[in-house]
Order: C-alpha cells, then structure tokens, then sequence
C-alpha cells in the first residue's frame, strides 16, 4: 500500500531485547511499522511473537532496545500506559465483557453522563454511530454474548480505535473465525488503514496474511529472520524464513543410522482419525526408530500426537499395539500399553508445580501401578536419584518443587517421568520449546539414545534441522492431513519445505 | 513446599500453645484433669470432646480441599445422618444402625462426587444442593420433630469412654489414625495432591483424577456421617435443624487454618486437626471466660486471621498490594485531572 521513499515510520522498534532467565526470548529485534500499512508478523510458537507485542504495550519490562512511535522514544509500562500513547491491542481471546451490552462495552469507563448519570440514550446513540462506520448495523443495547465471535472482535477493536490508537495489534484475530467473519474483519481493517492506523496482525494462517497484509516480518527463536514486501515474498521462501535455518547455519548431521528401520513394529495406526480435529492418518511405529512429524502451527501435528496417546478419542480407524488390537480412549489407556506423552504446554499440561522433582519423576510410574502399590519412600528416592544423574538434572535436589527450575530442567524431569515407567513409545511435543542452547543440544542427544535402547519415539518439532537430525523417517502436516513421508537420504530440509508448501502454492495460483 | 513445611506447621502449633495459655488465664483450673465413673474430666477433655465432630469433619474436607474443591454439604449430612441414627436406634440392632447411617453419608459423598467428578459442577455449586437438599432430607426423616432415643449402645458414641478418654476423641483419633494410614500409605496422598496442583497435567501423566476426586468427596460424607452419630449420641437425640448448622463452615476454617490452600494441592491431615482443636479451644476458652458467647465470633475472626498472616510466606505481598491500589488511585486521578 505504501510505496516509495520509506515515509518516516509510525512505530519504530530497535535492538529490542528480552530474556527470562536463561532464556532469550528476544535478541535485537527491529521491527517498523508505517502509518496505513497492515503489517504481518509471523513466526512459529516461541518464536517472540507475544513477547515482542508485550514488550512494545508495556505489558513485560525490555531488557534493552528502543521503542518510537511517530519518532518520540515511549517506554509504556502497562498496556493501559500503552492505550493512553495511541498503541492497542486486541487479544484472540477477547477480553471484554460478555454480560454487558455493545454499548456499554464500547464506553465503559467513559459513558457520557449527565449530573453523575449514565445518559444511556446517547451512549446507545453513539454506539450505533461508532459500529456503523465499521459496517455492524446491530442491536448495541443487547448483551456482547449474544453476538459471534466476529462482531465482539469488531466490537473490540472498535474500543480501541475509538480510544484514539493510532497502532492497532491484532493477535490471532481470525483464529475461532468462519470465513464470512473473517470478511467482515478484512474490511474492518482495509478500512482503518486507509484512515492512517498501523496495524499489526499476527497470524499462522498464511493465506489470510497473503490476502490482507502490506509487508511481513518474520521472528525465530527470539530473532529478527527478515522483513519484506508480501507482494515479492513467495510462499516457499516465507515458510523457509520461519522453520528452516540459512544453509550455512545447518549444523545438524544425520545421525540417525539407516540400520534402524528394521525394527519390528510396535505401534500402528491405520485409518486413525477424529473428524474435524486430524484427517484418517496411517502411521506405524517401529521399535528403536524415531519418526518427525513436521509441518506449519494447526497443522495438526499435536493434535497427531494427542490422538496417539488417547488424549483425544479417536472416531475412525483401529491401532495395533505389538500386533494386537488395543483401545486408546484415554491417558490412562495408553499409560498402561507403556507410551508417555511430553506436551508442548510443559506448564499447563506437563509439570506440577508444587510438587517435588521426585514426586513429578514418579507420578506416571505411580498412575500406571495402581494405588493399593504404592512405591516406597525409598524406591522413589532411589528413582529420582537414578534420573536425576542420567538426566543431569540441576539443581540435583530431588525434594525441590518442578515449579523452581528452569523450563530445560522441567522438561528432563517430564522426560524422567516417562522414562521411569519403561515406556515402549514415547511421544515428545516440541521437546525443545523455550530451552537454553545447552539443554536443548542434550535433549536431542538423549533422544538418539532412548531410541538406540529400542524405544519408538514419535517427535514434534518446529525446527526442521533439529527433526532432520534424529528423525528416521518425517511425516509431513499440512491442513490437517498427512501429506508425505520422508524416509532416509530423502530427508532434508529442502523437501520438507517443498512438502509444506506444495499444496499452498498451487492455491494461492487457484485464487 | 516441602522445606518450608515444617515451619510451616510451628505456626498452627504456636498458635494453639498461645490460645491455651490464654484459656489457662482466664481459667486456672483449665488443665486439672480428673477421673470420675471411668472417664477423664477437664476442660482440656472438654476441647477435645467437643471438637471431635469439627475433627471428623475437617478430615474429609482437606482431601477434598486438596483436589480443588470444597464441600458444603457436610453439615447436612451430620443432620442427615444423625437423623437416621436417632430413628433407628431403639428397633434396630447397633451394627444395623450405624450401617444405615454411615451408609446414607458415603452414597452423600458419592453424589457429590458425581456431580463434580462426572457432571463437571463446580464444586460450591454442586454441594450447595445438598446443603439445601440435605436438612429438607433429615426433617423429612424426622416429621419435623425432635427424634430422642434411649438405646445405651448408641450412647455410647456420646457418653463412652475408652481407656479414660471418651468415646468421640477416641473415634476421631481412630479415623485421623485411619485417614493418614490410607491416604499416605497407599499411593492415593500423591495422586490427590497432583490431580489437585494440575488436573490436566496428571490426567495425561495416566492418573485417574475422576476417581481420585469421587474417593475424596465419598470419604468426606463417611467422616461427616460418623460426626453426625457422634452428635446424635451426645443429645441421645436428632434435630435436624440444627445438627452440624454452620459446622461446615468450622470444618473449612480448620482446614484452611492448617495451611491447606484453597486452590488445591499439597495437603496436612495433622494441621487440619490442629486447626479444628485451635477453633475449639477458643470456643471454650471465651465460654469459661464468662465473657458473652457472641463475642465468641470476633474473636474466631482476629484469631484466624493471625493464623493466616503468621503462615503467609510473604507478608510482604500485602505491602505489593497497598502500593498497587496507591498507584491506580493516582493513576485515575491522573485520568480525571
């Protein structure tokens, strides 16, 4: 939409820093905004994406870097400080107030009044007047809940333009949207940022970021990949800047042996599906091998992964276990064929905080054996002593709570956790999620090794040279469906990518 | 967690110690123990006596508390409970009647477990009904009336005494004995207290947390049941008015006094009973005062919030929270100006 001389920007961010711990969520980050412009910013989970929209509404302190909006330095300290500069933001998960009416919603806070009296009248009057310029001809004296996800969403960001933003972000805006809602927003946009507001939109749905968005920027893993002109980025590259690294910066080897495919099968699926969650998918597992399931965010790869482990149930298809026929219809279900399950959530759904490093090691061991055996003070100790060497998980106090150690030493206790039972398949969502450099190399070195040992691994990455480094075989997601399996020399990223892409650039051609 | 424990349980105990050097001042005579027709008297005897129905209660409401709920409903089943024994107890054979009546608790305790293991009701709301239900259930049982009883066997359970002790302390350290040795000999302590700290995180790591949470709630309306006789037995009678009226709320007191947070997890069967015997002990410390009973309450809600602000690892929290509420205040002045 902006063309020509780079008009001074609108919001300018510079070496923007963050880290928590020993993490580092963001390093030198840039990123320009420029008035009327819908700017997309991409990147996989954990790449900075919330991070860097936190940083720049006040919502987490920065580290170091400058943030400018219309070339004054601004350094907001709450989002409420970050509305009062012009900057608003308009979370996937609406947080307005579903009880109330529109109206109400649009001027809480601030509803005209007269002697200490909300005039309802004309806060209705005004309301009415405010969504029409976004195309929302509706009822505002009725309850926000009564009405679709899409007009809450206008209806937020109605607020925030009202409130005098002249930078808008919106946070996977579209995700719970049909596509006539996603029209209705579309418009909402074009429309502001033909009045001069610079919007932000985070989205893992590459179409719409092709249809709506000016430019792009990427992140990944906390750095600035690249920002260009969408009309000259072609899919493959842009898909290539958010998973794959530069050629040069490859450093992974395969390490997986080509001996290995030989194991016996352990686990399989066979037209394995729930509708509207993963397409019927076949998938076998064989001992001592490790498959990568690759593929953009909701592509359905941890929806793969929750189906095999009966955290989802199934409604099509049949799984063998070792040959026999067996029924995955819950957790407990598939604890007790021995297959353990590391999800991505590592806080929500893999650790407990308050518990200790012992008792986090022995939960699964002590699920699968039944309470009425219970295991000894002295055998957990004695397994938690023999994980937290074999993991070198520090600090080395079993009796500290999970909740106090670093997200790589979590994750080790999770693996600790499956690894006590003796699992037959273990299933690792994103092991290396918001890992420090160091643990993130032995975790990879620990996968190669529970697989030497003749365990199935099934794992989930976003960072293809690390799946090209383990893995034996790599099934590819794309829209929910399995699309393609890569197997020995074939691996690589370059086909992995193609593989991603194939079927979006023949679309984006059709449209 | 754990290293803190022990510090942790200093507070209940030091509070306990101080309430009963209060009570030893306004009461010389407090810890003069004597023996009479087999059984201990004193004021101290007194405290446990009658604190065993609050105990009883408090063991099952921290295992509930552990899992992230909480159970309303106990005083109901006390009523209930007690109703049965009471009509029952002159035409029926002792065992018979505390089958009956424990029997009607834990099918209490299970229907509140389905409603919040099964059904997914939040656990206030699902115990409310039967808090509600529960003395419409005992009333019925009792036409309205009060059912008195003369049958010595259940008595007993008011009146009795073993080794000098009377029968409700004896039966309540029996189930705090029974409690600990379940729930922390069998795996069940773990399993509670993660299903409480995450249920979605030890659902996937295979634990069965429905069961864990009708275990807990089934338990609870068993230790309500057996408070229910023991009150019952104490007025050889039921008053399905006012048995166990508010002692739900006692029962939470103690737990939450015990250092068990509401929002689940790690959990102390020993502290919740210390909590239960800090509440009794002031009860009877402001009735020998001969200080008026209404003040009773006041003084319930000083105690308790010293208790709480003793166990809170970060009193400085409360000044976080004062320079917050500054900050908006200025803020919206700023806002106005």
């Amino acid at each position: 939409m902006q063309k020509g001389p780079d008009p001074a920007p609108l919001l300018d961010v510079r070496g923007l820093a963050k880290s928590f711990g020993a993490l580092r969520a963001l390093q030198d980050v840039d990123f320009t905004l420029r008035a009327g412009e819908i700017h997309a910013l991409l990147g996989e989970n954990g790449a900075g994406k919330s991070t860097l929209i936190k940083v720049v509404t006040g919502v987490f302190a920065r580290d170091a870097g400058i943030v400018r909006l219309d070339g004054a330095e601004i350094a907001p300290r709450s989002a409420k400080a970050a509305l009062d500069c012009g900057i608003a933001t308009v979370y996937q998960e609406v947080n307005l107030l579903p009880n109330l009416s529109v109206a109400q919603n649009l001027f809480l806070g601030r509803q005209p009044t007269r002697l200490g009296v909300v005039r309802q009248a004309e806060m209705r009057r005004r309301a009415t007047a405010l969504l029409q310029e976004f195309g929302l001809h509706i009822d505002v004296a009725a309850p926000l809940g009564n009405y679709s996800v899409a007009v809450q969403h206008v209806t937020a960001i109605a607020r925030a333009v009202d409130l005098s933003a002249r930078v808008l972000i919106l946070d996977e805006p579209t995700a719970s949207l049909d596509r006539h809602e996603v029209e209705i927003l579309f418009r909402v946009m074009r429309q502001l940022a033909l009045r001069g507001i610079g919007i932000v939109f985070v989205s893992h749905f590459l179409d719409q970021v092709y249809e709506i968005s000016d430019r792009i920027t990427v992140l990944r893993n906390g750095r600035l990949i690249g920002e260009r002109e969408t009309a000259s980025l072609p899919r493959i590259e842009l898909i290539r800047m958010m998973l794959g690294r530069e050629l040069a910066e490859t450093t992974g080897e395969r390490v997986a042996a080509p001996a290995h495919g030989a194991g016996e099968a352990c686990v399989s699926f066979e037209g394995y599906g729930k509708a509207g969650t993963i397409a019927p998918f076949d998938l076998t597992l064989h001992h001592g091998e490790v498959v990568g399931l690759a593929g953009l965010l909701g592509s359905g790869r941890t929806e793969t992964a929750r189906l095999v482990f009966g955290a989802e149930r199934a409604d099509s298809g049949e799984v063998k276990v070792e040959g026999r026929a067996a029924r995955l219809h819950s957790p407990r279900d598939a604890v007790a064929y021995g297959f353990g399950y590391c999800p991505e959530e590592r806080k929500t759904d893999g650790i407990i905080a308050d518990l200790t490093v012992r008792e986090n090691i022995v939960l699964a061991l002590q699920a699968r054996r039944g309470l009425h055996r219970p295991l000894s003070r002295g055998e957990q100790d004695e397994i938690a002593k023999r994980f937290i060497e074999l993991l070198d998980i520090r600090p080395p106090d079993p009796e500290r709570p999970i909740g106090l150690l670093s997200g790589g030493n979590q994750q080790k206790v999770l693996l600790a956790r499956w690894l006590a039972t003796s699992p037959r398949l273990l299933v690792l969502d994103e092991p290396t999620r918001g890992i420090d450099v160091g643990a993130h190399a032995e975790i990879i070195r620990l996968i190669r090794e529970f697989c030497d040992k003749g365990l199935a691994l099934l794992v989930i990455s976003s960072e293809l040279d690390e799946i090209v480094t383990y893995s034996d075989r790599v099934v590819v997601l794309r829209d929910r469906v399995h699309v393609e399996q890569l197997q020995g020399d074939a691996i690589d990223v370059t086909n992995i990518l193609a593989a991603i892409a194939a079927d979006g650039a023949a679309r984006g051609a059709a449209s | 967690m754990m290293a803190r424990l022990p510090r942790h349980g200093l507070a209940q105990i030091l509070a306990l110690v101080m309430i009963l050097a209060v009570d030893r001042m306004v009461s010389p005579q407090f810890f003069d123990l004597r023996m009479q027709d087999g059984r201990l008297f004193g004021s101290v005897i007194d405290v446990l006596n009658r604190g065993a129905p609050v105990v009883l209660l408090s063991l099952g409401m921290v295992l509930v508390i552990a899992t992230r709920g909480i159970d309303l409903s106990v005083g109901a089943v006390m009523a209930i409970a007690g109703a049965i024994a009471a009509s029952l107890a002159d035409s029926h054979s002792l065992p018979l009647v505390l089958a009956a009546a424990l029997g009607t608790g834990l099918i209490c305790g299970l229907w509140n477990g389905f409603l919040v293991a099964v059904l997914g009701i939040q656990p206030i709301i699902a115990t409310l009904i039967l808090m509600v239900a529960g003395r419409g259930i005992a009333q019925l049982i009792t036409e309205g009336r009060i059912v008195t009883f003369t049958s010595p066997d259940l008595g007993w359970f008011g009146a009795g005494a073993i080794l000098g002790f009377p029968a409700p302390v004896v039966i309540a350290a029996g189930m705090l004995g029974l409690t600990v040795a379940v729930v922390r000999g069998s795996a069940l302590g773990l399993l509670i207290e993660a299903t409480g700290g995450n249920a979605r995180a030890s659902e996937l790591a295979g634990v069965g947390t429905r069961l864990m949470i009708l275990a807990v709630y089934a338990w609870c309306g068993l230790c309500a049941a057996l408070a229910g006789i023991i009150s019952a037995a104490d007025i050889m009678g039921a008053d399905a008015n006012n048995a166990g009226l508010w002692l739900e709320l006692d029962a939470i007191l103690a737990v939450v006094i015990g250092g068990t947070s509401l929002f689940g997890g790690r959990f102390s069967l020993l502290l919740a009973v210390v909590g239960a015997l800090i509440i009794q002990a002031m009860n009877t410390g402001i009735l020998l005062s001969g200080y008026p009973p209404e003040l009773n309450l006041l003084v319930k809600a000083v105690v308790v919030l010293a208790v709480l602000l003793l166990q809170s690892p970060r009193l400085a929290g409360l000044a976080g929270l004062a320079a917050r509420l500054r900050g908006a205040r200025l803020r919206l002045k700023g806002a106005k100006a």
